[in-house]
């Protein structure tokens, strides 16, 4: 190291707690995959270990919440083009990287999204209406972020690393043994904030993974052209150690978060994840990926489909039973009915609403503000209705 | 019980803030049963072609508007006979809260005749940030009432009332808007494209909006074409003036009208082009390159030019200018699907004649294609019209507006020619020259043309030009 020898950076060259994984985390450039494309579980020396509680019933589970989130993002999208919904970031094709990821979650561990992880936000005890009505244009933020241990979602690029790793610092100052974790995309690694945050969580060593599902789009622009190094290799030049794993495979998904998890638990600090997935689906209900997507490489990602790929695992481990796809039908079903209801029947915000969540606390300022814009609305002779925000 | 009722899908707006969007097809006939989520029809908004989701499960009772349509979101485009116990939307009840169910009747305010709407209401415009303000308050809520809100799951949802007045306070008087000309980014766009102030441009739209059609009529510049279909009546066919023909039209007259236009003639013996053209074919350095007889003519337009700069320049009324262009962007008169269009080559007097062939090339292909840009339709500076593709000898062409030469170029053909004092068959070629009497003398233009010919019957004139 030619860089201040005493400085808390270095440390991470150091063995001990939580260090030891430190070298054998790098995957080296390779793709860390525990079940083939074709459903067949790959064996590794080093992460097996990881998923090894992972029975039946959990890899059920997995296929079940997959399944499931596919069907809201179906759902939603079907809403938005009724006119329900002002806009919807669909996830599709990244199931195992939002599910992989947010099940291998605790708690009282605080998870920082982007917005486009309405899976992780399910998995995490979200309501259905709470993740729609921000898509609605109804409220602002989904729900309450110190209830489900879940920031609300983060539109500006890449933001969210910032405040994950000033949550983790927080966490550090605490003593507190929770980890922290930030998603975001490919293109939010070319965004300042994320590389301001992995300096910071490097410095601190601060408990923070970095979960980037690269899914090969930053809107129009291919991953190709924004770096010319694996994203995985971004962060080493910080002093963060990094992981690249195949984004479509839920089990190497599971064993990377883990891994990081618990390094950061341990006080072995920052970490970086590459998923490797894809978008298979547009930006946003408003983008129409033809006009700068090859079909040719939707059709070879479709191919590595994760659902597809754990119901073969689950087939072969002949574990597919009618009555596990009745359920996880069942369960689907339902949800969509439930999100369709709720959206519908949501109630519209009134125009006073907007006044009322700027502080926590009473604030004559804000008072006056809203006192004057009720003078104002009075003004057309109509009652002026406090609505249901 | 299986009474039904009617329901309409209005147009909703499928990206952030667009106002309209076009039925591409219906994936459905009238009478059809639908499920909820079936794909009905297919429609292109300003950013994608989307397919339409049914919200509803029932039977198609009527498609409002025929594909093809340009439709404003917010309007009816299909209405579905439903059961009324199954009015819900389509979704089933909520299953969280104290169990009871929405009742969704209760939720709308039913229209005269038992017509509910869904969609976008039609009250809310869309603006650039998505739905804005309601520009006009007709004192009555329009909006669908909501029956009583169940609570879903968040604390913070606890609405008092049952049903919730459309207020007024959604609307903006005009005097708050900005002092910016309303419009939406793509109307300021075309308004760019189109050099058209929008400061200039009265709104017709809500609130003074200006809308795509205001810059579009302002600026006299075709519509993105719509094909509606000619009216057909008997011995006469009545086809709406719009398009690439309202814009030729206008192009036309304003040319016509404002330039003083004076044509030449020439016909002149080109077999030593033809020769020469024959050669540089088989050449193998020109192997690959597309050579005809325009290649050859459009190379001498652009040497003859050199001595003669007139021809290429400007009169800019406005500013009380002659503007004498040192480049040459030579205009290609081209017969297209949608029309005639002039698009042309930028630099061409640069250009090697490998480089023009290939430009020439590319340019036709594009056009033909229906692709070409508006950035290749302008800041044309000069044109050649090719009629004798046509087989035919002479015109008058009118100047491409804003330039002061145009050059027709007739067909080749054996025509008996005078050589040497005795009659022999030769090819030959009329060559037919515009040109504005404001900006070239009529010393000017017949020189010009002369050097021309020169170069056509004889190419190795060139030697003497450069």
């Amino acid at each position: 190291m030619l860089t201040d020898q005493a400085g808390k950076g270095v440390h991470h060259d150091t063995p001990g707690p939580g260090h030891s994984a430190q070298n054998s985390l790098r995957t080296g450039g390779n793709l860390l995959q525990l079940v083939s494309p074709e459903g067949e579980r790959i064996s590794h020396p080093e992460f097996d270990v990881w998923v090894k509680d992972i029975g039946d019933e959990q890899l059920c589970s997995l296929y079940e919440d997959m399944t499931v989130i596919r069907r809201i993002d179906a759902e939603a999208t079907a809403l938005q083009r009724q006119g329900e919904l002002a806009l919807w970031p669909p996830l599709l094709g990244q199931e195992a990287a939002q599910i992989g990821s947010s099940r291998s979650l605790r708690d009282d561990d605080f998870v920082f999204p982007s917005y486009r992880e309405s899976g992780v936000a399910y998995v995490r005890g979200a309501h259905l209406s709470e993740i729609a009505r921000v898509w609605r244009g109804n409220a602002s933020y989904g729900w309450d972020p110190l209830r489900i241990n879940l920031a609300t979602p983060q539109i500006i690029i890449g933001s969210q690393s910032l405040h994950a790793t000033g949550y983790a610092m927080g966490v550090q100052l605490d003593g507190a043994n929770t980890a922290v974790l930030a998603y975001f995309g490919d293109g939010a690694t070319s965004e300042g904030d994320v590389n301001e945050a992995m300096v910071f969580a490097a410095s601190y060593q601060a408990p923070v993974v970095f979960f980037c599902q690269n899914n090969h789009w930053a809107i129009s622009e291919p991953v190709r052209i924004q770096s010319h190094v694996q994203l995985a290799d971004r962060p080493t030049g910080f002093g963060i150690p990094s992981m690249r794993v195949d984004g479509n495979d839920v089990l190497a998904v599971m064993a990377a978060t883990r891994v990081a998890l618990d390094r950061a638990r341990k006080g072995g600090g920052p970490t970086f994840i590459e998923a490797v997935t894809y978008r298979m689906g547009p930006h946003t209900t408003a983008d129409d990926p033809t006009r700068y997507r090859d079909p040719i490489e939707l059709e070879d990602w479709a191919a590595k489909d994760p659902i597809l790929r754990l119901r073969k695992l689950l087939e072969a481990k002949g574990l597919l039973t009618e009555d596990v796809e009745g359920r996880v039908k069942a369960k689907a079903d339902a949800v969509a009915a439930e999100l369709r209801a709720s959206c519908i029947d949501m109630p519209d915000p009134q125009p006073l609403d907007v006044f009322n969540h700027v502080y926590s606390t009473p604030n004559s300022w804000i008072e006056r503000q809203k006192d004057h814009y009720s003078r104002y609305l009075n003004n057309f002779n109509q009652p002026v209705e406090e609505g249901a925000l | 019980m299986t009474a039904t009722m009617i329901k309409e899908f209005r147009l909703p707006d499928l990206g952030e803030g667009l106002t309209e969007s076009e039925i591409l097809s219906w994936k459905v006939a009238v009478g059809d049963t639908v499920t909820l989520n079936q794909v009905i029809a297919e429609v292109e908004t300003a950013k994608a072609v989307v397919e339409l989701p049914s919200p509803f499960a029932g039977t198609v009772a009527a498609l409002h508007e025929q594909p093809g349509t340009v439709v404003e979101v917010g309007k009816p485009i299909v209405s579905f006979e439903v059961d009324d116990a199954g009015s819900t939307n389509g979704g089933s009840a909520p299953s969280t809260g104290d169990g009871s169910a929405v009742e969704t009747s209760a939720k709308s305010a039913p229209a005269a005749g038992g017509v509910e709407a869904v969609g976008a209401p039609a009250k809310r415009e869309p603006n650039l940030v998505g739905y804005g303000a309601v520009v006009e308050h007709t004192g009555r809520p329009t909006r669908r009432a909501r029956g009583q809100v169940q609570e879903l799951g968040s604390a913070t949802v606890a609405p008092e009332t049952s049903v919730i007045p459309e207020s007024a306070a959604v609307a903006t008087p005009e005097a708050d808007v900005a002092e910016r000309p309303r419009s939406t980014p793509p109307v300021r766009k075309l308004a760019r494209d189109l050099g058209v102030d929008l400061q200039s441009v009265p709104g017709t739209g809500p609130g003074g909006l200006i809308t795509r059609e205001d810059v579009q009529n302002f600026s006299g510049a075709p519509k993105p074409a719509i094909e509606a279909p000619a009216t057909q009546g008997g011995r006469e066919t009545r086809t709406p003036i719009k398009g690439v023909r309202k814009f030729t039209a206008a192009a036309m007259v304003q040319s016509a009208f404002t330039a003083p236009h004076v044509t030449e003639f020439l016909t002149v013996d080109v077999t030593a082009t033809m020769d020469l053209l024959a050669r540089l074919k088989g050449n193998k350095s020109f192997e690959g390159y597309k050579l005809t007889p325009l290649t050859i003519a459009a190379k001498a337009v652009l040497v003859a030019l050199r001595n003669h700069p007139t021809l290429n320049s400007r009169w800019d009324e406005a500013n009380q200018e002659i503007v004498q262009f040192n480049y040459v962007n030579l205009g290609i008169a081209a017969a297209t699907p949608r029309g005639l269009t002039v698009p042309n080559i930028k630099d061409a007097d640069r250009l090697s004649l490998r480089e023009l062939s290939t430009a020439l090339t590319d340019l036709t292909d594009t056009a033909r294609a229906g692709k070409t840009s508006p950035s290749e339709l302008s800041g044309g500076t000069v044109s050649i019209t090719n009629i004798g593709v046509f087989g035919i000898d002479a015109g008058t062409p009118i100047l491409n507006p804003g330039e002061a030469a145009i050059v027709a170029l007739g067909a080749v053909r054996k025509a008996p020619w005078v050589v040497n004092d005795e009659l022999a068959v030769r090819q030959v070629m009329s060559l037919s020259l515009s040109f504005d009497h404001r900006l070239v003398d009529g010393e000017q233009g017949s020189r010009f043309l002369a050097d021309l010919g020169a170069i056509l019957s004889d190419p190795a004139m060139v030697m003497t030009m450069i």
